[in-house]
């Protein structure tokens, strides 16, 4: 059961896509049926499979949204002003219930009850036909079905009248009953057989059944599917008339029935031949029918009719779930996946050795070797990018979740604000989409409730009173670039400043250009808000989000203007497994720094250093000067050096702005490496972001660049210390 | 030789629900999901017992049965439809396309095997 409950979230999750993409065209104006069948059917979905798993605030819900998309669907209902907001106020409970039921969260039970009562009124408004309908049959229900049309058959016994409906006492067994029963024509063309009536019957008790075979027409007269023969039974058990109207429920308007009960065994008759015409019909060969054999027994046109419609030729084992119906995509295990995106990490690792062991080995550039060389390469790096395909998912449905989020966000501040979403189809891998959630979760709240102003002063400004949140995303030179943009108030740069100082994020004599002020925003403990909205506070800084988005490999800037709004620039990479990094090399180990971060490389010799009291030195550059970190002495692989002249400079930059000129030996060159995790293998290790494996098997440590540079200048260095003897502790490594 | 049922439904869980019942009480089962895609199943192999959905893209039920019952070596064809309802109405509605019967979702399985029960032997 859990496997299928997983499967109903994840497919939740796909209905509630559909439900939101089809609102959305909705809305735009496209009330063509399709579209509103795709919603109503997505609605449905989740209301029969939420019933299967006892969801029921789950599936109460979506059965009084389905009403509404009902009458929708009828067009007794139009999708214009007044309802959009409704059916969006909807969809958003419906998220909610899945998520709720998801997480096992408790629902409140009145979150909804003002949205419900709108529903409900809005679906008993217009269609004044849509009842609430009780989930179980009733007895009702079947005798809608078809009007009970007693036959009436002079069958020789007492007068029954008087106990039609009560069960006769029963002094030795069961009640027994008389059942006539005469199929229509019907019967057998809805694909009903008699015989498994009666067995039905029988496992309700003792049966005996006699057939009426006088309408029976010369053989040459018989047309296969008429019913020719009605029965007669006799049944004794303890399953009530009930029980016995439930074996008949597919059935009872498809046939003349009456049952009757019987008086008590002891004094009941056997049951008579049906008189039919009025003939006795001995000589036609009636007899007590086991009902076992009732299908042979009972002449063609029932046979005929139950005889499989075709040659079942089924094949030999039974199928597996989900059978032949998942044909253009199939779903596969996660962790399949990520299997064999290792697989291949080690491929594209061990193609690399060997192409480092045959440049070693002298042999020829341009032999036949090498030319095959050539072709695993090639090879390899394609299998890479396709693997890493298999893990890429359209944006969509995390733009659609901040959808729902802009809207309830805006229902929660009284702010006006609608969402533009742009580049849905950019696909990101599947684990940063989903670690993306939180923080862009968090975003979109600031956005809305920091960034956009009230109605009001957006008009003063001459504003249009309605904001626009626009979420964006595009692959750009090999990494994902989501951009959150809003047109509200900018950021207000004179009070971020005073808050930063009064809260000793800086001094107050500091000297801070735009971008580092309002890059304070994501320093730790900072909030403009005056007091923390329950919004957008929720105990979360923008450093939780900076920190979260660099734990993906990705940076945030951010833009902003005076009156026009701000900008935040997510970049991303495209995969959690690979990076691209430059070789260099520090006391002899090498070291891999992520290119995400690299601004220039310069030779030393060819540098302006100069020194800053005893030890400190740092690089001048054309805009400022740099402090320079030493990455062997940070890492404690050694003593400082003293004369840095025949170091390599590595200058990065964070997204903060923040720079550091990186001091290493000797820089090899840039490629792609496979990221191996540390923590998993070792431990986390300060400076340190993960390892990988070069082509000679070397592991190369992959440095954390961020952490030479989030200190500040003249701290960096000495926030990183790591245990010089990091390498003795890699035996278990893996290598 | 075990029965063969093919059930149609849009909805993953449906059909994973209704599949892993029914292989469970032994029947053989081919999935659709949609009702164009259950035709085509049919003709490709005429399965002993459709069950399917009647909200369905591109050929809902009652258009699977009805083109169903158009085919005349299928008129005998056991249809069990599929319904979260247990309206009336819509019972009429599949009666007259030529269902044999309904099974309403929720379903327990005990339910859903003696309906299947009335309708194939």
């Amino acid at each position: 059961m859990t496997d299928l409950r997983t499967a109903f979230f994840e497919e939740c999750e796909e209905l509630l896509e559909t439900l939101s993409d089809g609102l959305a065209s909705l809305e735009e104006g496209a009330d063509d049926s399709e579209t509103v069948n795709s919603i109503f059917r997505a609605v449905h979905s989740i209301k029969g499979s939420a019933g299967a798993f006892h969801l029921n605030a789950l599936a109460e819900f979506s059965h009084i949204f389905e009403n509404v998309l009902d009458l929708l669907r009828e067009g007794k209902l139009s999708a214009d002003e007044d309802l959009m907001p409704l059916l969006y106020a909807a969809g958003d409970h419906l998220s909610y219930l899945v998520e709720a039921a998801n997480g096992g969260v408790e629902v409140e039970p009145d979150r909804a009850a003002a949205l419900v009562a709108d529903l409900r009124r809005t679906a008993n408004v217009e269609g004044s036909a849509t009842e609430e309908e009780d989930p179980d049959t009733s007895a009702e229900d079947v005798a809608a079905i078809g009007a009970f049309q007693p036959i009436n058959l002079d069958l020789g016994l007492p007068d029954l009248g008087s106990i039609d409906t009560g069960e006769a006492p029963a002094p030795t067994g069961p009640p027994r009953y008389t059942i006539r029963f005469a199929p229509k024509d019907e019967l057998f063309e809805t694909g009903h057989d008699p015989v498994l009536i009666f067995r039905a019957l029988r496992a309700l008790g003792p049966v005996e059944a006699t057939a009426d075979l006088t309408e029976v027409p010369a053989f040459s007269e018989i047309e296969w599917d008429r019913p020719y023969i009605s029965w007669t039974l006799t049944l004794q058990t303890e399953a009530g008339r009930d029980g016995i109207e439930g074996v008949f429920d597919f059935v009872s308007d498809l046939c003349d029935l009456e049952i009757v009960p019987d008086l008590p065994p002891s004094t009941a008759q056997a049951a008579e031949p049906p008189a039919g015409g009025g003939e006795t019909p001995d000589e036609d060969g009636p007899g007590n029918v086991d009902t076992g054999d009732a299908g042979t027994a009972a002449a063609a046109p029932t046979t005929a009719a139950a005889a499989p419609s075709a040659p079942s030729a089924a094949k030999p084992a039974a199928k597996k779930p989900e059978g032949k119906a998942a044909r253009d995509t199939i779903r596969v295990e996660l962790e399949r996946v990520d299997r064999l995106v290792n697989i291949v990490g080690e491929l594209v690792i061990s193609e690399a050795m060997l192409r480092q062991a045959m440049s070693d080995s002298a042999m020829s550039a341009h032999g036949p070797a090498a030319n095959a060389m050539g072709q695993l390469r090639q090879l390899s790096g394609e299998l890479q990018e396709s693997v890493m395909a298999i893990r890429a998912q359209p944006v969509r449905g995390l733009f659609q979740r901040m959808s729902r989020i802009v809207r309830e966000v805006t229902r929660e501040t009284g702010k006006n604000a609608r969402i533009v979403t742009e580049g849905e189809a950019t696909e990101v891998d599947k684990t940063v989409i989903e670690r993306l959630v939180d923080p862009l979760t968090h975003m979109i709240r600031n956005a809305i409730d920091h960034g956009l102003e009230k109605p009001e002063q957006r008009e003063a400004a001459g504003k249009k009173a309605l904001g626009t949140v626009t979420l964006s995303a595009a692959h750009r030179s090999g990494r994902v670039i989501i951009e959150l943009r809003d047109d509200g108030a900018g950021i207000n740069r004179p009070k971020v400043r005073e808050l930063a100082i009064s809260k000793g994020l800086i001094a107050a004599g500091d000297d801070l250009s735009d971008a580092e002020i309002d890059n304070l925003l994501f320093a730790p403990g900072f909030s403009t808000s005056e007091k923390v909205s329950n919004l957008s506070g929720r105990g979360v800084g923008m450093d939780v989000v900076r920190s979260e988005i660099q734990a993906l490999g990705g940076r945030v800037s951010i833009a902003s203007e005076w009156g026009k709004g701000t900008v935040f620039s997510i970049s991303l990479p495209l995969t959690l497994a690979v990076l691209e990094g430059m070789i260099v090399e520090v006391a002899g180990e090498k070291i891999v720094v992520p290119t995400t971060t690299l601004r220039e490389t310069v030779r030393a010799s060819e540098a302006a250093m100069h020194c800053l009291g005893d030890s400190e030195r740092v690089l001048s550059m054309r805009d400022g000067l740099v402090p320079i970190v030493d990455l062997g002495e940070s890492l404690g692989f050694r003593g400082r050096v003293s004369d840095f002249s025949d170091q390599s400079l590595l200058l990065i930059e964070t997204d903060t702005g923040q720079r550091t000129a990186l001091a290493v030996d000797r820089v090899y060159d840039q490629r792609e490496v496979v990221i191996k995790g540390l923590e998993q293998n070792y431990r986390q290790v300060p400076g340190i972001a993960a390892a990988t494996i070069l082509g000679d098997g070397r592991i190369a440590l992959i440095a954390d660049t961020d952490q030479f540079t989030s200190t500040g200048p003249g701290t960096a260095a000495a926030s990183v210390s790591a245990s010089g003897d990091i390498f003795d502790d890699f035996s278990d490594f893996g290598v | 030789m075990a029965k063969r049922i093919l059930a149609v439904d849009d909805s993953r869980t449906m059909r994973a629900m209704l599949s892993q019942a029914l292989v469970e009480a032994g029947y053989e089962v081919d999935l659709a999901e949609d009702g164009a895609q259950g035709l085509e199943r049919i003709t490709e192999q005429v399965p002993n017992l459709l069950i399917t959905d009647i909200n369905m893209p591109k050929l809902d039920g009652f258009g699977l049965i009805e083109a169903v019952r158009g085919q005349k070596n299928l008129r005998a064809l056991p249809i069990l439809v599929l319904t979260t309802e247990s309206a009336a109405e819509l019972k009429m509605k599949a009666r007259k396309a030529g269902a044999s019967g309904w099974i309403v979702k929720p379903f327990e399985e005990e339910k859903l095997l003696n309906a299947i029960r009335m309708v194939v032997a």
